[in-house]
């Protein structure tokens, strides 16, 4: 078996077996496979890497990826090496020296494993250190979707461990009320389990120090429980504290609140590269309903719940709290395919020659902040991202003019007043014309002025009232009504007798033309007003 | 015979109707019935003048020729006409009533016992209305010939731009007053002539140039803004003969022209005066290849018409936005049928309209009533904007512009401030496009990009027929 190749062909990816207990995913699945030989590459994949998601050695052979047996073979011959955790101090030792890692790395809580990846002149992108706000990256990334996995099974832990139904339901054997379901933390995670625990059946509310976040719980068919603090907050210099003071306060009573109300808590609370915040104490679990359950997806980083057991799911005070650290993997296969696909979508952008050789671009704002260390040298932190900051804040008056309701209203359009200025120019401006028009013309022309400016306002008024969806109909009636033109025609096409030298038959020719024009106007306009009115219908 | 006294007041009977009329257009109910107020109106109207002491034994016979060849043209036309033609039946009617106006206005002025009684400051100001009206008329009837062209497609709908075109513009006007000028001081009808052919021609190449420089999409403005100079032709009209029917008529339309030009400017966030002097598509001739940083990136994720009907038939609440390309694929029929379909299921269809939807005003809501879509399910891109995010799915149907997130977020984009349709915020979108064109104010639409964005290519109808027979199985 060759064991490596030289620059200019293509290069290998190499997928191992996960090692860390209870990790099931495999960081690329089949269907991936193919696509990733697509884009150029050849992948071997460690003998029995996907056998806990339920992908079998024979199905990556039969998308073209060699099967290599034993962990150092495979770790020797792969140029780029797929991993979903991050690679153990073994697996450190068969990192190949300057070759290429993509995982989970979590830079910040890692500094060792840092220095031991410099160490081997690695090139190490880590998928967590993602710059998450750049919308073209959303394909690439793998919290996101690990994290909707998690949410999904978070409530199917906790479905599993409940006693009842979730939804209501009325049956011969009796009445069920539906579950109560309090989510904190309305993140990625939090929303999947909003929108499963609502798919079951369950009322669910959340809860997110994010106010923002109100209309996807909502969207996905929670209610969005606020935390009462702004009363007490209304401090002086002091604002952010007092703030968050009597807000943690608010919180804690709030969840007290929800503790004794509802059946089943699930909380995703957490604060990068902190343990998690304890948000339910052990006396809010001991005012819990017996039977009722507390998922805590937090557990890894020691659990929102002071009674959590990372890892394990433990009975307190009748309640049962899951503390498992290894929802992804409990949906192996889902989480798999997701993964790998985000890894897929990450090598597109790696190796757009699509030749099978990846170039880690540093230009490029993603691929500079997925890369923590590059050819021996630590690039983590990345600098600021090139993204204009100026946009967000830009975006919020360009919206505002289009947020305000539009014309359709009695007498005008703009819902604002027009600046007092320019309304005194425009009154100076009609003032000085129509004394220009009352001081030279005559009072029969001025008779005629004053029906058509009456006239222009009337028909200000009305047409504002018409529907818009009736603009269509409006403009053929207009049209129609408009043909009244051919009283012009009408009054001219006879002959006047006795007048000397008026071309009579010139006038009656043109007048005549006139009177057809306008008669096709006349009975095309109301007939075809006709016609589409007839078809609106309830 | 009618008196002079009593021909007035039917001509003030038949304003009346003719308000009424445009009041009955404020809703479905009542429009139908508005129509015949406006009927009615015009036959009082003619019937008096008819019958009026102006027209003698000698003119009914031409009167009645006339009437019936047109007449006969009109009821013609207004049978035939397919709904998805009707912009360009507006816009050919608009140029008919500008080039009676401009008829009317010559006879006028070839006619001595016209202007028999005027003298002093009354004769210059018959004068100037005979020009300023044969000047409007002229405008109108070019314009609109050109913008029949265009609609129909038979004139290419990119828009023409001379250089210099403002400067063009200002040129004619000089010369137009400046002939003016020479008109009035004219002492005999031959005398007067040259001037006012001169600008006639130059009315004419006016009201063409003015339509060539407009763009294809550009066109509900332009329609309802060459609906406001026919009103204004009429009014001119009626100062000319001394008719206040005329111009209160001629008012009535030149408002509601100008009103729903007022109202489409606004739905594209464009300036209503830079429409009105007719120097339009300069903002958007040029759309900035170089608007630098907002250039959306990413990818796009088409969907087959069985994964659409899937969709659909998951989903609780469904809007559809339909736009230009509905109509120019013919497919509202199906959309009824896809609609009809989703009802009986019990899925909540609604019909989200954008103001500039199509190639008129209200273009939509008519092609929509064709298809025998009830209007109370058609709602106003206000009225609807609010509930997207409780919507499960929205179809997008031949729509580009008037659906671009860009118009709200990007602060550079030559749609910036254009109220849009916020289908975005559903949980899905699937927007039907033929090919990945931008619209036409040549802006790339960031909502293609969007996760919870799916494109449907191909041809309306032949996707939606698709997606309606999946459904129906």
């Amino acid at each position: 078996m060759e064991t490596g190749v030289s620059a200019g062909t293509a290069q290998r990816i190499g997928v191992p077996r996960e090692t860390f207990p209870l990790e099931k995913r495999v960081a690329t699945v089949p269907d991936v496979v193919e696509k990733l030989i697509k884009l150029g590459f050849k992948v071997a994949i460690e003998s029995g890497a996907g056998d806990a998601a339920n992908f079998s050695d024979d199905s990556y052979r039969a998308v073209g990826a060699e099967v290599i047996e034993g962990a150092a073979a495979l770790w020797a011959a792969s140029d780029i090496v797929f991993k979903v955790r991050g690679p153990s101090a073994e697996e450190m030792g068969l990192l190949r020296e300057g070759g290429t890692l993509i995982s989970f790395i979590w830079p910040a809580q890692n500094p060792e494993l840092m220095q031991q990846l410099t160490a081997k002149k690695a090139t190490v992108l880590a998928i967590d250190a993602l710059p998450r706000m750049l919308s073209r990256a959303q394909k690439m990334d793998a919290l996101t979707s690990q994290a909707g996995v998690t949410g999904y099974r978070a409530v199917i832990e906790a479905a599993n461990a409940f006693g009842r139904f979730f939804n209501g339901q009325i049956t011969a054997a009796g009445k069920v009320p539906p579950a109560k379901v309090f989510i904190a933390g309305a993140g990625v995670a939090g929303l999947a389990a909003i929108g499963t625990a609502a798919g079951l059946g369950a009322i669910v509310r959340a809860n997110d120090t994010r106010a923002e976040v109100a209309d996807q719980v909502t969207s996905l068919g929670g209610d969005f429980v606020k935390v009462d603090y702004e009363e007490e907050g209304g401090g002086g210099g002091g604002y952010a504290k007092v703030m968050s003071e009597g807000f943690q306060k608010a919180q804690r009573e709030m969840y007290a609140k929800q503790a004794k109300e509802v059946d089943i808590i699930i909380t995703t609370a957490l604060i990068p590269g902190k343990p998690a915040p304890k948000l339910i104490t052990a006396e809010m679990v001991m005012s819990m309903k017996p039977g009722s359950v507390i998922v805590d997806m937090a557990a890894e980083q020691g659990g929102n719940c002071e009674l959590t057991v990372p890892g394990e799911a433990v009975v307190r005070h009748g309640v049962t709290i899951v503390g498992y650290t290894d929802l992804a993997s409990r949906l192996a296969k889902q989480s798999s395919t997701l993964y790998a696909t985000n890894l897929f979508r990450l090598t597109e952008e790696l190796c757009k020659t699509k030749d099978g050789i990846i170039n880690v671009n540093m230009e490029d704002d993603a691929i500079r902040g997925l890369t923590v260390t590059k050819e021996g040298s630590i690039t983590w932190p990345p600098p600021a991202p090139k993204l204009p900051p100026a946009a967000p804040a830009a975006a919020k008056p360009a919206a505002s003019p289009a947020a305000k309701k539009g014309g359709h209203g009695h007498g005008g359009g703009d819902s604002e007043p027009m600046a007092g200025s320019k309304l005194a120019i425009m009154f100076g401006v009609a003032a000085a014309l129509f004394w220009l028009i009352g001081k030279s013309a005559p009072p029969a022309f001025l008779s005629h002025f004053t029906v058509f400016v009456l006239a222009c306002f009337v028909g200000y008024m009305v047409v504002w009232n018409v529907k818009p969806a009736l603009h269509t109909p409006l403009m053929s009636v207009t049209n129609a009504i408009s043909s009244i033109i051919a009283i012009g025609a009408l009054v001219q096409i006879s002959p006047i007798a006795g007048a000397a030298n008026r071309p009579d038959s010139l006038i009656t020719w043109v007048a005549g033309a006139g009177i057809v024009l306008t008669a096709i106007n006349m009975f095309g306009g109301f007939a075809v007003t006709q016609r589409m009115l007839a078809m609106f219908r309830k | 015979m009618f008196t002079s006294e009593l021909a007035t007041v039917s001509y003030i009977g038949a304003t009346i109707l003719f308000i009424l009329s445009l009041g009955g257009l404020s809703n479905q109910e009542t429009a139908l019935r508005g129509n015949l107020y406006g009927m009615v109106g015009m036959t009082i109207a003619v019937l008096a003048t008819v019958f009026g002491p102006q027209v003698t034994g000698a003119g009914i016979p031409w009167i009645i020729g006339a009437m019936v060849i047109g007449g006969s043209i009109g009821l013609y036309a207004a049978k035939t006409v397919q709904m998805t033609q009707m912009p360009e039946l507006v816009a050919l009617m608009h140029s008919m009533v500008g080039l009676a106006a401009m008829l009317v206005g010559f006879s006028t002025f070839i006619d001595p016992e016209a202007s028999k009684g005027f003298v002093g400051a009354a004769k210059s100001i018959h004068e100037m209305e005979i020009y300023i009206g044969i000047l409007i008329g002229a405008v109108t009837f070019s314009g609109s010939i050109v913008a029949f062209g265009k609609l129909s497609g038979r004139i290419g709908g990119n828009p023409l731009l001379l250089p210099a075109r403002h400067w063009l513009n200002l040129v004619g006007l000089l010369v137009v007053i400046w002939f003016g000028r020479e008109f009035m001081n004219a002492h005999t009808i031959e005398e007067g002539m040259m001037p006012l052919i001169v600008m006639t021609v130059i009315a004419l190449l006016f009201g063409i140039h003015m339509v060539m420089a407009i763009g294809g999409a550009d066109m509900p403005v332009v329609v309802s803004m060459l609906n406001s100079y026919s009103g204004w032709a009429a009014a001119a009209t009626g100062f000319m003969l001394s008719n206040d029917l005329l111009i209160v008529t001629g008012a009535l339309v030149g408002s509601s022209g100008a009103i729903l030009s007022y109202i489409m400017c606004k739905a594209m966030a464009r300036s209503f005066i830079s429409v009105i002097a007719g120097g339009f598509g300069t903002a958007s001739a040029a759309p900035a290849p170089a608007s630098g940083p907002a250039q959306p990136a990413g990818e796009v994720f088409p969907i087959l018409a069985a994964e659409t009907a899937e969709l659909m038939r998951e989903a609780k609440s469904v809007i559809i936005v339909p736009g230009y390309g509905m109509a120019v694929a013919q497919a509202q029929h199906t959309v009824y049928e896809i609609t009809r379909l989703l009802r009986e299921k019990g899925v909540n269809v609604r019909f989200g309209i954008h103001p500039v939807a199509g190639r008129m005003p209200g273009h939509m809501n008519v092609l929509l009533a064709e298809a025998k879509v009830p209007y109370d399910i058609v709602f106003e891109m206000d009225e609807l904007n609010d509930d997207f995010p409780k919507t499960d799915l929205v179809m997008v149907i031949g729509a580009n512009d008037i659906v671009n997130p860009g118009a709200q977020d990007d602060p550079n984009s030559p749609i910036a401030g254009m109220p849009v349709l916020e289908v975005w915020k559903a949980k899905t979108s699937i927007v039907m496009k033929r090919s990945m064109a931008s619209g036409y104010a040549g802006v790339d639409n960031p909502l293609f990009y969007k996760d919870n964005n799916r494109m449907l290519f191909g041809d309306a109808k032949k996707m939606l027929d698709e997606v309606l027979t999946v459904l129906k199985a």
